[in-house]
């Protein structure tokens, strides 16, 4: 009885840490499924039953028409979106942060507002105006739509990083003779950089993965998830979960290895 | 100590020294300028398009023209009410499950985890690296008919209950209210986890000695101290997981059958299957409003107004 009582009473103190770690289950599922459906050998055009163990897949990824294609196509568009995105979001973060100036809650709004909408709205909002202008759909409206929504995200996490900064170092930097571009280059732009990293991946991996917004003006054009979205009506080809796995296993060990080296930093 | 020799600081004159001051004022206009410029062409022009869009009547081979054709709003809402309802109805649901499953793992992370703090968020994050698309997939092999999950809580007679409820049918949980809730939850988790954990981890520790020291109990901290200390992470939590959840027509559309169809899928199909864009544009615009108007309430009532 008293051992049942100190088990319960142990059960009861742990209850948040159960709790938690069953929510961490309900969030990594989908992924050990994805992985080992890579593995997998389906007898019809979908891959959602478990047929039989094979690393076709695994040897063969771009095997699918048009998949890998379509994979490029999204690295490409991530890519200059987020050089996009994060030149002018970084702009008006600075002047956000460090500017007294008219119309500064005005500019705040339209900076939130983007954020603060469902995606259909400003999918289909800047759809109409594309086709109001009889601008054809394609690269480049998937690019401009891209950068339109991850440049909110690049503004809120640069304008964090500059709030924070200590305003002294750049007067110090001055009162040391420093020209105001070097004060910009060898002071501000250093402390501020983490800012603009974390804005930069933020948008890099809010483009990758966009569906709604290049759903509406993408065209005839393939992004991945527009491939993926495409497979879940005709038939999903392996090669997706390949694809899938491929990139959690590289971002996870990329994560592992920006930590291992600041914990060296650290110690050194 | 040459460089002070070097670069005497000029005097300016007068007139140099009011352009310079006046520059410098302007330079926050010149910083704003790239940007604000592209937002206003990208984001404010098309909603005013849409706007007008809403507006109009005719045909796609006849073009169409601005008429304050207002009946087209009338008539979205009175014939699509179900879709709005179900939309709100759906994203509830899935924020209030969100902010139960996240906060014991959000706590968990801020207090409980010690060195595994790092891994732990390492895993709360990655798996955002598989396009949600896919994960989203997999939820149909693991909700799939004769799967391990259906077939244990049919055992468990669960199914029974939440076939009688009407949030499952016939036994089974793909293509019910349960299938895509569960899809929205799963989606959005992250967001609520990460404010809540942003805002948990900022409360002092000291106060909740304090509290046991004036003889507390664990509850009555939680309580008092730590659940209102978090109610930031609580309210962005919130707002970033029924915003999105509102407006999603993924889970419907993968998880649901035609009976789950939300408001996003009636906007989509309306404009990239039958092309019929007032309809599409006054439909945007009621969920705009309705968003609006819920966030500002809430935003309101939960007495946090300087969120944004």
């Amino acid at each position: 009885m008293t051992a049942f009582s100190a088990l319960a009473r142990r059960l009861r103190r742990n209850l948040v840490v159960i709790a938690g770690l069953l929510t961490l289950a309900f969030l990594i599922l989908p992924n050990v499924v994805v992985t080992v459906f890579s593995f997998n050998k389906p007898n019809g055009r979908f891959n959602y039953d478990w047929q039989r163990f094979s690393t076709d897949a695994w040897t063969d990824p771009c095997g699918v028409a048009d998949l890998c294609g379509s994979l490029s196509l999204s690295l490409r568009i991530a890519l200059w979106s987020t050089i996009g995105a994060t030149v002018l979001g970084t702009l008006i973060a600075f002047a956000l942060a460090r500017y007294r100036f008219r119309a500064r809650s005005s500019v705040g709004s339209l900076i939130f507002l983007p954020m603060a909408m469902p995606e259909v709205v400003m999918a289909a909002s800047l759809a109409t105006l594309f086709l109001n202008m009889g601008i054809s759909f394609g690269f480049w409206t998937i690019l401009i739509a891209h950068i339109t929504f991850c440049l909110s995200f690049v503004v809120t996490a640069v304008k964090a990083r500059v709030m924070s900064m200590d305003p002294r170092l750049e007067q110090a930097a001055q009162d040391l003779y420093a020209t105001p571009l070097q004060t910009f280059l060898k002071v501000t732009l250093p402390i501020a950089a983490p800012g603009i990293v974390a804005g930069a991946l933020l948008s890099f991996a809010l483009s990758f993965d966009d569906f709604i917004i290049t759903n509406f003006n993408a065209g005839s054009t393939v992004t991945f998830p527009m491939y993926v979205w495409g497979a879940a009506q005709r038939g999903t080809p392996v090669q997706i979960n390949v694809i899938g796995t491929a990139m959690f296993a590289v971002a996870v060990l990329c994560v592992l290895a920006g930590q291992l080296l600041g914990r060296r930093r650290k110690r050194s | 100590m040459t460089l002070a020799t070097d670069h005497p600081p000029a005097p300016p004159v007068d007139g140099a020294l009011h352009r310079s001051v006046r520059r410098k004022k302007l330079v926050p206009y010149w910083l704003l300028l790239p940007g604000i410029l592209w937002l206003l062409v990208f984001f404010a022009a098309p909603l005013v398009y849409q706007a007008s869009t809403s507006l109009q009547t005719g045909s796609l081979e006849e073009g169409f023209k601005v008429t304050w054709h207002f009946a087209t709003y009338a008539d979205a809402l009175t014939e699509y009410y179900p879709q709005f309802l179900r939309s709100v109805a759906y994203a509830a649901t899935a924020t209030a499950l969100c902010l139960v499953l996240g906060y014991p793992l959000a706590y968990l992370i801020a207090f409980r985890a010690g060195r595994w703090r790092h891994l732990l968020m390492v895993l709360v994050i990655a798996p955002f690296f598989t396009s949600f698309l896919i994960r989203t997939l997999a939820w149909k092999t693991i909700l799939s008919d004769g799967g391990p999950v259906v077939r244990a809580l049919g055992s468990l007679h669960v199914l029974a209950v939440t076939d009688a409820l009407g949030v499952t049918e016939g036994h089974r949980v793909l293509a019910t209210p349960l299938a895509v809730v569960c899809g929205l939850t799963y989606n959005f988790l992250p967001f609520m986890i990460l404010p809540l954990y942003t805002s948990l981890e900022r409360i002092d520790s000291r106060l909740h000695e304090a509290a046991g020291d004036l003889y507390a109990r664990p509850a009555t901290v939680f309580r008092k101290v730590t659940f209102p200390l978090s109610m930031p992470g609580v309210v962005a939590g919130t707002l970033l997981t029924f915003i999105p959840a509102t407006g999603d027509y993924i889970n419907a559309e993968l998880l649901g059958s035609t009976d789950q169809k939300m408001i996003g899928n009636v906007i989509q199909s309306q404009f990239l299957r039958v092309l019929d864009y007032p309809t599409a544009a006054a439909l945007s615009f009621i969920l705009m409003a309705a968003i609006l108007a819920m966030v500002t309430v809430y935003i309101r009532k939960s007495g946090t107004e300087d969120i944004v």
